[in-house]
């Protein structure tokens, strides 16, 4: 029963919250695009958000590209790098850490504006404050598994979940094996992580899919949309079909 | 040389009587909807003040326009590219709701359901964020009418720079004006330039200034950008919205809900053309008192051939040149040059333009009146000091202002010998550079102001542009919810019935 549960959430789930995340988030952009936005509240309330957000947000977004190149990368790249486990793992629990502790400043201040102050809470939806909680709560196990990899600190450990991550990706059986024996702590944060990716489209979270770096690349400042068919030398003739 | 074609708007505000009819009717039509109940599209203030929402035109405060780098560039004030998304996790130059007002209701079906009581039912006022009870309400969409507020606060009004403004807080030297405002549908608007999804857009047909609501993600920059706050964010939706100059009405050929219901006929709307490739070289002016002859230069004679030639090369079509000929706008801002446009330091080239108001003349015997030598008062003997106008209008420079000003009281004058006083003065337009058949032309328009005069509207061509059979049955604006009704809207349940959408349980 036990190898079920644990070929059921690290080896199926995380394709059914991939698929949903995937999915889902086309359907919503294509159909309900209105509501796809970041939702800022700054203008109810200026206070807390500015220190909270900034925090929050840069935190988060150290964590989640530290996940990102720290799992996805073939161990290979980082033996030719002539990086060893043990300094991979240093390097991700100091930058984690790190980052994690600015997130969690960050989120204590976003949270007790969201839930205490009158506006904010008027104003949010379940989605709003749920989702912020579930985020909470991700943080907070990512920073309790610190403690657990410091009991091994050669990065075998760490290899295992990386292994887990890449099979996933590249539809490769026997992922769930290499975290059977993985800490209770560490299946958590695995699994609500699987969880966020499983309710991140029906959540405020799709507006990072919108992150408007191509801003940078926009020639010059302005834009200029037309309805015309033909806008340059077409004078209003009818189009002749 | 690329000729676009706009509608621009100019409001007389000689004749503004500040009734908020405008005011009152966009927020009927645009945003009487829950988020923007502290939004007004058109809003109307009393000047001096410091307007709303506060201090807006202060943008040592709020980073709002256009600034020239000293390489001759322009960058928007609040940052490049770079310096714009740094601000996206927090904006620091966002107002807060505060700054505009918390919107509130009062309780009026109390009015209707309080029991016997020793004293009189009293509707007690309740905040539309949290549907709480608000204790004082100390700020509301006009807090500053008719110069309501004591004047240390009000003459915080930007507009008072290089003003000795002390004298004007004593109660025989006190001057007020009206001033109707709504987005300026600028050629080189800040809003556009600083939303980094891209989602705001100047239409090449007609030059309105429009929000798409499915690409918005709320980012907040436009808000911060603008510099005459006229943008404002939905906090239901998460999305910005904006006046849209009533675009399915002027495409129709008919004009703004705020003009149209003008009771003062202060608005005027038409088409004027303009060099769209010479936008950035206008708006690059080094002197911010050149502004307003470098935005002037860049419309183009519509009676002139060769400007038809390439504008019809262009795309405008024939009913727009046609339009452009008879635009009112032409002839107040370009020809007579009695419009300005408002704020033009701002670099935007904002493109709904102000006729300077008349006020009193603050003494007769020193200003001299026409009398039998003719002699034209001064206008900087008028009540509402000049450079406070110039500061509006000019970015300071006085001369263009006092020029109009005279116009409009050469018109009075020369109007009223001609009809009064029965011996027509004919030299009264020469001593303003203005022919008599000018002075009748501009009382026609200002004075009788009829309808068809007041509004010159082409219809937008449509028809070739979009193939109606494909959207036939088609669902139009929704808000993600499918076609029709919105299911939040309010249902009609009496007149001091409380708005549903309010109620928290």
């Amino acid at each position: 029963m036990a190898n079920y549960l644990n070929q059921f959430l690290f080896g199926f789930y995380p394709y059914i919250c991939l698929a949903v995340l995937a999915i889902g988030s086309i359907l919503r952009f294509e159909h309900g695009q209105y509501s796809w936005r970041s939702g800022s509240s700054q203008l109810l309330r200026r206070k807390q958000l500015v220190m909270g957000s900034i925090l929050f947000h840069v935190g988060i977004l150290i964590i989640f590209f530290g996940h990102l190149v720290g799992l996805l990368t073939p161990i290979w790249v980082f033996d030719a790098l002539g990086i060893s486990h043990g300094a991979k793992q240093i390097l991700a629990i100091v930058v984690g850490g790190f980052a994690g502790v600015m997130c969690f400043f960050g989120a204590v201040l976003l949270i007790h504006r969201r839930l205490f102050d009158a506006r904010i809470r008027a104003t949010s939806s379940f989605g709003d404050t749920t989702i912020l909680l579930l985020l909470f709560a991700q943080l907070l196990l990512g920073l309790s598994t610190i403690f657990v990899s410091m009991q091994h600190l050669d990065g075998h450990e760490m290899v295992k979940f990386m292994s887990w991550a890449q099979r996933i990706f590249t539809f490769r059986g026997g992922a769930a094996d290499f975290v059977a024996d993985a800490h209770p702590i560490f299946k958590a944060h695995l699994f609500l992580g699987l969880t966020i990716f499983l309710v991140f489209p029906f959540t405020r979270l799709v507006h990072m899919l919108s992150a408007p770096i191509w801003y940078l690349n926009r020639r010059g400042y302005q834009l200029v949309r037309t309805k015309r068919r033909n806008p340059i030398g077409d004078n209003i003739t009818p189009p002749a079909e | 040389m690329k000729i676009r074609a706009q509608i621009s708007m100019i409001l007389n505000l000689d004749k503004c009587i500040g009734c908020h009819t405008c005011s009152v009717t966009c927020k009927n039509v645009w945003t009487g909807r829950e988020g923007v109940e502290y939004a007004w599209f058109n809003n109307v203030e009393t000047k001096p003040g410091i307007g709303y929402p506060d201090d807006w035109e202060d943008q040592a405060r709020w980073n709002g326009g256009w600034e020239l780098k000293k390489n001759g560039k322009l960058q928007p004030k609040m940052g490049g590219k770079l310096g714009v998304l740094a601000k996206v996790f927090a904006n620091p130059d966002l107002p807060e709701i505060d700054d505009y007002y918390e919107p509130f209701t009062f309780d009026y079906e109390h009015l209707q359901k309080a029991p016997e009581m020793k004293a009189t039912p009293t509707a007690r006022p309740r905040s539309m964020i949290t549907g709480e009870r608000m204790e004082k309400i100390n700020k509301g969409p006009n807090w500053e009418e008719i110069l309501g507020g004591e004047f240390s606060k009000r003459s915080k009004d930007y507009n008072f720079e290089d003003v000795e403004k002390e004298i004007y807080g004593q109660f025989e030297n006190t001057f007020m004006m009206y001033l109707p405002r709504l987005c300026e549908h600028c050629l080189n608007p800040a809003c556009v330039a600083v939303c980094p999804s891209g989602a705001i857009y100047k239409r090449e047909e007609d030059g309105v200034v429009l929000i798409d609501q499915n690409k918005c993600r709320g980012w907040r920059m436009c808000i911060s950008g603008c510099p005459y706050k006229k943008i404002y964010y939905n906090w239901s939706s998460g999305k910005s919205e904006k006046c849209t100059l009533c675009y399915p009405r002027l495409e129709a050929g008919q004009p703004t809900v705020c003009s149209e219901t003008c009771v003062g006929r202060i608005r005027y709307l038409g088409v004027v053309l303009y060099d769209a490739d010479r936008i950035e070289e206008a708006a690059s002016a080094e002197k911010e008192t050149d502004l307003y002859e470098s935005h002037l230069n860049i419309f183009l004679d519509p009676n002139d051939p060769e400007v038809q030639r390439q504008a019809r090369a262009d795309g405008v079509p024939d009913t727009w040149l046609e339009s452009a000929k008879k635009s009112p706008i032409w002839k107040m801002a370009m020809e007579w040059k009695i419009a300005f446009p408002l704020h033009p330091e701002y670099r935007t080239l904002p493109m709904v333009w102000y006729v300077p108001p008349l006020s009193p003349i603050q003494s007769m015997a020193q200003a001299g009146a026409f009398g039998e030598k003719g002699a034209m008062p001064n206008v900087r003997d008028l009540r509402i000091p000049l450079k406070y106008l110039a500061n509006l209008l000019t970015a300071g420079d006085e001369e263009p202002v006092a020029r109009a000003l005279e116009k409009l009281i050469a018109m009075r004058a020369y109007m009223r010998s001609k009809s009064y006083e029965g011996a027509e003065d004919a030299s009264i337009p020469g001593k303003v550079g203005m022919t008599p058949e000018q002075i009748d032309e501009m009382y026609q328009l200002m004075a009788i102001a009829n309808y068809e005069d007041r509004f010159v509207i082409p219809t937008t061509h449509r028809e070739y542009a979009e193939d109606a059979y494909g959207i036939r049955n088609d669902c139009g604006f929704s808000f993600g919810e499918g076609c029709g009704e919105p299911k939040q809207a309010v249902e009609w349940t009496g007149l001091f019935a409380k708005n549903p959408s309010n109620e928290k349980v």
